[in-house]
């Protein structure tokens, strides 16, 4: 723009502005006219200043829900599929992927109603089925500052990653057709009422207004624990590979691993800082804890490592810092970032001793470590959130009263203990049950010919590796 | 006509494919190859389970040569190829009757 046109511009623009003044100085107002426009001008500004943050929270939530998201497809889905054999990659990379698209049809049906309706204590009504009356207007039970329809898609990538926790511990021998039937059913009969009791409003477990306020802030509970324990029942029932453990069944490639690895801690800030529901301080709060225990738990498992086997391997840093992940779940939005250093450090240890000695010495073949990352870690996170939350990092019981027990409310282990039983005694019964009835439909386990074949060609007809394909 | 196989350290083949260029041998078959011999594998540890490797990843060298060229070959692959460790591989030496050059048919040393 030239300089004159410009200052033409400028000009017209002021005057367009000063309107309203001369305006205002031609008729001066009565008073009680004067008050009435103020209110209305604060009202106005009210709303401004609570849309300005729905749009920032909204943001923040959006950008989690993907994150998450990233977290099953590609992050699980590479970490697994780098660790089974070559011949079985697409097909634990397909039962991750195969979630994405079938949890979220279950979920729209009926799977956010059932956790998020209000219902009794353990499950949630039918109300919110086809997502009847999931819209733009915020849910004030749940995140009063973004749309229901946000909170529901976020909760429904936590809804899929779940599940696909569990693949890991039956991989390389389970049947397509009936795991997907066994993870519908399972998300509607184990995750949904866990949900439910723990986040949804009445709840069993809820932390505000529960009859055992159970603290769980990303899900240590709702997802770790359900998953982990079921991952050991189902490895139980499927029984052993063929040729396990005598037959070498190493990763067939660490770096794929460690790519999901990556995408996973990545991933985890919008799982955990995105539960503070809100772009808030807790928000960052838990966003600094998830990375301080991802970062002591690498070094407690890989350390352990270098001190048992005299090399630090990369698997070992890789699977120490999901199992730092894993346990500062349900504490990330109530303990600071030095607690959370204490908590990865400790999960880092244990992980990888459930991994490379409790697991040789009873036998069972969780192929993965699902129960051993997942199962133990969420287990040491929910007890340790007991013992590290604080009121300082989250006032979430009424009048700023003590939270865990540094903080000075012992009971609050105890509570905490109550919400890890309850997990733990669904995930087994429900698991079963449903393990039971896929058996009886489909049958889950592939034939020992199949297994030998490898899922890629038995159960999806492709090779994962095509190199010589000119 | 005599073919040489040589079994060898994979980190010695360029060493080897200079020497064999330097003794006026172009030509040879090369493979990945994995095998078992008095070279002891290694351990992996993966989530604290040991695998004992006893494949070694080596590389196969594949030439014909006429037989008055078979003694500088196998010299040239002998000092190439060596770093005096226990997994240096082997050569082995068999007589080839016939030779046939795909493109024009010729047959024998011709074709080499």
């Amino acid at each position: 723009m030239r300089p004159g046109r410009a200052a033409v511009v400028l000009l017209v623009l002021l005057a367009l502005s000063a309107g309203p003044l001369w305006a205002q100085a031609a008729a001066p107002a009565p008073a009680s006219s004067d008050v009435s426009h103020l209110t209305a001008r604060l009202a106005q500004l009210e709303q401004q200043t609570a849309d300005a943050r729905s749009a920032g929270d909204n943001a923040w939530m959006l950008v989690s829900a993907a994150l998450v998201l990233m977290m099953t497809g590609p992050g699980l889905a590479l970490f697994y599929g780098g660790l089974v054999r070559k011949k079985n990659v697409l097909a634990t990379m397909m039962q991750s992927f195969a979630l994405m698209a079938v949890i979220t049809v279950v979920w729209g049906i009926i799977g956010y109603s059932l956790c998020f309706h209000t219902g009794n204590s353990f499950i949630g009504g039918t109300g919110y089925s086809f997502l009847h009356g999931v819209g733009p207007a915020p849910n004030p039970d749940y995140a009063p500052t973004i749309p229901q329809q946000t909170f529901m898609v976020y909760q429904l990538m936590f809804a899929i990653i779940t599940p696909g926790l569990i693949t890991g511990s039956i991989a390389e021998r389970a049947r397509f057709s009936a795991i997907m039937l066994f993870m519908v059913l399972w998300s509607l009969l184990v995750y949904s009422p866990m949900a439910h009791m723990v986040w949804g409003a009445g709840g069993l477990l809820n932390s505000s207004g529960g009859r055992f306020p159970t603290l769980d802030f990303a899900g240590g509970t709702v997802v770790h624990i359900t998953s982990g324990v079921s991952a050991l029942v189902a490895a139980l029932y499927f029984g052993k590979r063929v040729g396990y453990p005598k037959q070498p069944m190493p990763p067939h490639s660490v770096v794929l691993s460690f790519i999901g690895a990556c995408l996973l801690w990545v991933g985890w800030f919008g799982f955990n800082a995105g539960s503070a529901l809100a772009a808030s301080g807790l928000a960052t709060s838990a966003f600094v804890a998830t990375h301080f225990a991802a970062a002591s738990a690498a070094i407690g498992w890989a350390g352990a490592e270098w001190i048992r086997n005299g090399k630090p391997s990369v698997l070992g840093a890789i699977s120490g810092a999901v199992a730092g992940l894993v346990a500062i779940t349900p504490a990330s939005g109530f303990v600071g970032p030095m607690s959370a250093l204490i908590i990865g450090l400790i999960a880092g240890v244990v992980c990888y001793l459930m991994v490379a000695t409790v697991k040789a010495k009873f036998g069972y073949d969780d192929s993965l470590d699902a129960f051993g990352v997942h199962g133990a870690g969420g287990t040491i996170g929910a007890i340790l959130t007991g013992v590290f939350a604080t009121s300082k990092v989250n006032p979430v019981f009424a009048n700023g009263a003590p939270v865990g027990m540094l903080d000075g409310n012992a009971g609050q282990v105890l509570n905490q203990l109550v919400g890890v039983a309850i997990a733990w005694v669904l995930a087994i019964v429900g698991s079963l049950v449903i393990l039971k009835i896929a058996d009886l439909v489909i049958g889950v386990r592939v034939s020992p010919e199949e297994e030998v074949e490898g899922l890629d060609v038995s159960q999806h007809g492709e090779e994962g590796y095509n190199l010589e394909a000119q | 006509m005599t073919k040489i196989e040589a079994i060898i350290q994979t980190s010695r083949f360029d060493s080897v494919k200079d020497a064999l260029k330097e003794a006026g041998i172009e030509g040879m078959t090369v493979t990945e190859v994995r095998g078992l011999g008095r070279q002891k594998g290694h351990t992996e540890v993966y989530r604290g389970r040991e695998y004992s490797m006893d494949l070694l990843p080596k590389t196969k060298v594949e030439l014909v040569v006429p037989d008055r060229l078979v003694d500088t070959a196998v010299e040239a692959i002998l000092k190439s190829a060596r770093t005096g460790k226990i997994g240096d591989g082997k050569i082995f030496l068999s007589k080839i009757d016939e030779v046939i050059r795909i493109r024009n048919e010729e047959r024998g040393e011709n074709a080499l």
